[in-house]
């Protein structure tokens, strides 16, 4: 047989030590030991093979062999991937759990993809064809949501069709289309292929951000938006919300697919997500959300090397769903895990470390992760996007430390969690003076045909009234509120309004937890309105303490509980209470 | 079978090298046979054809390069197990010491444990009533939680676990099994006497299994000890279906510890000079909380841990909290005040709560009076902050409400009896009450519906 050996020579935590070089290949998947426990080839010299291993190695001896697979690290694509729970390396863990019962163990062998499951499958090409790699070959229904589109590997280049079995039922390991190549072999392709996990997936085009990824999230599509293809970071310390964000921007955004991944975080989380989207619906399909969704979990406890590959597994499948024309969002909770578990790596290697003993490739590594998100046109002609927010846990919530430094440099979006409005239960606690998005210009013309053509001017008059409320708050906190003109008490007034009720979120309430842009825009104007009215009456000599009484305040902060997302017509009732509270006023005091 | 190789090659802190050894296996673990007639337990942390390095449990005082000769056990640390293990006490590594002899083992487990499949975990949501109004309203205590205490020195977090252990209805009159798995790392003598007679005197002792690393054993124990606690606390729940709070104490000696082996093995530091994996350490322990679906029995967990210097930004405080499911912080300055529990409300927090209340557990208004009371007493920082700039006779009309809510909030809801055992609606109607300091409209965290049902102005 061909395979390549080598024997174990040291090991040290998940890294073990080959000596001699035995003809592996860089990035090489190998198994280590008797259990075969998966690995991957990390470094080469003349004298010593060193390999990770992504399960836990206590009992491994010196001397145990190691068997290459001359492969690089690869998973499974194909159907099956959704409405599916894996752990970094692509292995399902409802599998596992019935070979290994409550507790994952070592070693176990199984599928990622289910090889016995049968699919209803529709042929997209004929005999004589001559297709592309990445050309469509096959569709099947994969769940209620989504249909399978399997693809021809871009590793090859162009091919003829010479064998199409027809329409029918068959696994992800039956041939169902055979090729011929220039050079006149034959390839006999199934409805899954391997892609390696660190090289990302050809497409043909790459497209500038135009329209936003709608996550139902007031102060992110308002205030912060993340474009179709975008990239965004979560910071934040523990308690802020990250992970609450991420499973509102799962469970309501206008993705097609969500790849969640749970990198070192909580097991519970996970089942949380599983039992909730199994349970919960679509709101675009009325399907259930696990029909659009994978897991991956790595949870802090399970192997550390596995948790640096999870990240890279996650997006693979990512662009394997942008590749047949979907638009997919990425949940990476936390790259900071991943980041740390770099560091680990690193360390047992004995690297040179840079800041706070992270590697010193820790930004080039990030770069490389956030460039994979994108709108494309794929090789088959359709568009299709990869959008990634990845949640970041800086230590002691301090956002000057190396991981989300390095983030903020590679992403457009900044979605900065803060401490003070989480403890105050003000939810999402995104910190609106310390967030940014680089995105909101490039979608004026898509505001202009999808919602309102005033869009951006509201958005710009909301932001601006926080930004003259923070400035106030200053001379608030040395003299007391009490003091200030009434055109000022105004504006904190109004920034009141907008910080209860617009930009904090209720994320259990029914109406709240999901709004549509248009009823965001219709929000805005209302408070727009309310301001321009009772600046009015400021200017006309009527004190805020009159303002006041009719609690006109109170029922437009109400809005978002009181105006169903069903019926927007209310909000001309809205407006009429206001011009009401305007005459009351003028009446009370003429 | 069984090879002695004679003598080491190194010695240094508590790690030896030594060479030549044959067929030794990562995270295996070692005895030591020393002149003097006493045996040494160690565990192999750096393993390659022809050396090891080896951590040794009790410390290489008295131990040389020539009076020591090794044997393999040809397995990883293991702990004895059988139910007859509650109302025991052992070290810190798990060997009985209290004279009533060893333990007839039904098993003996691998105390690395293994991680649990997440899709096998049943996410936890039955709450715990511990009778404690800050924790029972604004943290809840879900079953297969782990809530850690962060504390300070001086402060009365042992007073508080203690209360929290008799009070959640342990060995009360449901048919359900409860235990108590205690582990000690690094804690004074007296601090572990002051849990062992709280036990006894409430009569939970028979249900109390203890581990004891004081603050004079060797310091390698200690990075087991935690991990052969949970092991037996997995034992009870999943194989003997037993609900078991494990409380941990103190997480912050158990840290220095590891940061003392690390840097004895020359590891890079990272911050503070903890080791990079500290997180991943920590997880390890802190994930062995939980309910296995379809499966009766829990692990809940209450890590205690001494904040240093107060800092919650310290490593130890700031991993622990990225990993645990909420964190229950502790205040010099309501403690100064003389109130108990001092529960610093704010930046406290379960992440579990969510689903473990309402009406179909507690009371349907908990999640509002709860959001509100965090809300309101938020605004009360403010208000104090004001008021020690400009003076309090200065402040508006409402910010003199806040400040006369803030103090009634804190002596009558935070504060409690050391014996206090308030039932859970209590705690909301004493919220509500408060609540009625405040005047309606600044209520904006409570829907209309249940603030018309509940809310009462004080007058």
């Amino acid at each position: 047989m061909a395979e390549k050996t080598g024997v174990i020579y040291g090991i040290n935590g998940p890294v073990i030590y080959l000596k001699n070089a035995v003809g592996f290949k860089m990035a090489e998947m190998v198994y280590v030991g008797e259990d075969r426990l998966v690995g991957e080839v990390i470094s080469l010299a003349n004298d010593i093979t060193t390999i990770q291993v992504y399960e836990e190695t206590g009992g491994i001896k010196p001397g145990e062999i190691v068997y290459g697979t001359g492969d690089a690290m690869s998973i499974t694509l194909g159907p099956g991937i959704l409405n599916n729970i894996f752990d970094g390396i692509e292995r399902p863990l409802e599998a596992i759990a019935k070979a290994s019962g409550k507790y994952i163990a070592r070693g176990v062998a199984v599928d990622s993809l289910d090889s016995e499951k049968l699919w209803d499958v529709t042929m997209k090409v004929r005999e004589g064809d001559v297709i592309r790699g990445g050309a469509v070959i096959a569709e099947c229904p994969e769940t209620p949501s989504i249909v399978h589109r399997s693809m021809m590997s871009p590793l090859i280049a162009e091919a003829t069709v010479r064998k199409v079995m027809p329409d029918g039922r068959y696994t992800v390991n039956d041939p169902i289309v055979t090729v011929e190549l220039p050079d006149h072999t034959t390839r006999e392709l199934t409805l899954a292929q391997k892609w390696p996990i660190r090289v990302p997936r050809p497409a043909a085009k790459r497209l500038p951000a135009s329209h936003p990824l709608v996550t139902g999230q007031r102060v992110l599509d308002t205030v912060f938006p993340i474009a179709r293809g975008g990239t965004a970071a979560i910071p934040g310390g523990f308690g802020t919300g990250k992970t609450m964000t991420q499973h509102s921007i799962a469970k309501f955004s206008d993705a097609n697919v969500i790849i969640y991944i749970g990198c070192g975080e909580r097991g519970n989380e996970m089942t949380e997500v599983l039992e909730d989207f199994s349970k919960l619906e679509d709101p675009k399909t009325g399907n259930k959300l696990m029909a659009r969704t994978t897991l991956i979990a790595n949870t802090s406890n399970m192997p550390v090397a596995a948790r640096e590959a999870s990240i890279y597994t996650g997006v693979t499948l990512a662009e394997y769903y942008r590749d047949m024309g979907y638009d997919v969002a990425i949940m990476a909770d936390s790259t900071s895990r991943w980041a740390e578990a770099l560091r680990e790596l690193s360390g047992r290697m004995e690297e040179m470390p840079a800041e706070e003993g992270f590697p010193a490739y820790l930004a080039s590594r990030l770069a490389a992760f956030y460039e994979r998100a994108g709108e494309m046109t794929t090789l088959s002609g359709a568009v299709g996007s990869v959008s990634i927010i990845g949640a970041v846990s800086p230590q002691g919530g301090d956002f000057s430390e190396p991981v989300t430094m390095n983030t903020k440099r590679f992403v457009r979006c900044f979605w900065g969690l803060d401490k003070a409005l989480a403890y105050a239960r003000h939810y999402p606690a995104i910190n609106w003076m310390e967030s940014y998005s680089e995105y909101g210009m490039d979608f004026s013309a898509w505001y202009k045909t999808n919602v309102d053509p005033k869009f951006n001017e509201y958005r710009t008059r909301i932001v601006a009234l926080l930004n003259a409320e923070d400035k106030l708050m200053e001379t608030v906190k040395l003299i007391g509120s009490d003091v200030l003109p009434d055109d000022q008490k105004l504006t904190l007034e109004i920034a009141r309004v907008i910080r209860l009720g617009f930009l904090q979120q209720n994320a259990f309430h029914s109406e709240d937890q999901n709004v549509p842009l248009i009823k965001q825009f219709r929000m805005m104007e209302t408070i727009l309105y309310l301001y321009d009215t009772a600046r009015r009456l400021v200017a006309e000599g009527h004190p805020m303490s009159v303002l006041r009484q009719d609690n006109i305040f109170e029922k437009v902060i109400a809005i978002k509980y009181d105006v169903p997302n069903s019926r927007l017509d209310l909000f001309d009732e809205y407006k009429k209470k206001i011009d009401e509270f305007y005459q009351n006023v003028l009446e009370r005091n003429a | 079978m069984s090879i002695e190789y004679l003598g080491l090659s190194e010695i240094n802190g508590p790690l030896v090298v030594l060479e030549g050894l044959r067929g030794a296996a990562y995270d295996e673990i070692v005895e030591f046979r020393i002149e003097d007639g006493t045996r040494r337990i160690g565990r192999i942390i750096e393993c390659y054809e022809d050396r090891a390095v080896i951590q040794v449990f009790e410390g290489t005082d008295g131990m040389s390069l020539r009076n020591t000769r090794t044997v393999l056990t040809g397995h990883p640390m293991e702990i004895a197990l059988s139910e007859d293990i509650l109302g025991r006490t052992f070290d810190g590594i798990g060997r009985p010491i209290d004279g009533l002899g060893p333990i007839a083992a039904k098993m003996r487990v691998d105390v690395n444990g293994m991680p649990l499949n997440p899709c096998r975990r049943e996410y936890p949501r039955n709450y715990i009533n511990t009778g404690i109004s800050a924790i029972d309203t604004l943290t809840t205590l879900i079953r297969g939680q782990k809530l850690p205490i962060f504390s300070g020195n001086g402060l009365p977090h042992n007073e508080l676990a203690a209360q929290l252990v008799l009070q959640s209805n342990l060995g009360g009159d449901s048919n359900e099994k409860f235990g108590v798995i205690f582990a000690a790392m690094g804690v004074k003598y007296d601090v572990a006497e002051y849990f062992r007679r709280t036990f006894e005197e409430s009569g939970v002792s028979d249900h109390v299994t203890m581990f004891l690393n004081l603050a004079n054993d060797p310091v390698v124990e200690r990075i087991i000890t935690p991990r052969v606690a949970l092991t037996a606390a997995e034992y009870l729940a999943y194989e003997k279906h037993m609900h078991i709070l494990v409380i941990m104490t103190d997480m912050t000696s158990y840290c220095e510890a590891l940061r003392e082996v690390s840097s004895s093995k020359g590891e890079i530091p990272s911050r503070k000079g903890y080791p990079g994996y500290l997180y991943s350490d920590l997880a390890a322990m802190y994930e062995r909380a939980g309910i296995v679906a379809g499966q009766e029995g829990s692990v809940t967990q209450i890590p205690i841990l001494t904040m240093p210097n107060d800092d919650i930004t310290h490593p130890i405080p700031d991993l622990t909290g990225y990993i645990t499911e909420g964190q229950i912080v502790l205040d010099r300055n309501l403690n100064g005040q003389g109130i108990y529990p001092p529960i610093s409300v704010l930046p406290s927090l379960s992440r579990l709560m969510k689903d473990g209340i309402g009406a179909k557990y507690t009371r349907e208004d908990h999640q509002a009076v709860a959001n509100q009371l965090f809300s309101s007493y938020a605004r009360v920082t403010d208000a104090r902050s004001l008021a020690s700039v400009i003076g309090e006779d200065e402040l508006s009309d409402i910010d003199k409400k806040y400040l006369k809510f803030g103090e009634a909030f804190e002596r009558e809801f935070v504060g409690q009896g050391h014996y206090e055992d308030r039932q859970v609606c209590d705690s909301l109607d004493i919220g509500w009450k408060l609540l009625g300091i405040l005047p309606k409209s600044e209520l904006d965290r409570v829907d209309s519906a249940i603030l018309d049902k509940y809310y009462r102005e004080m007058k």
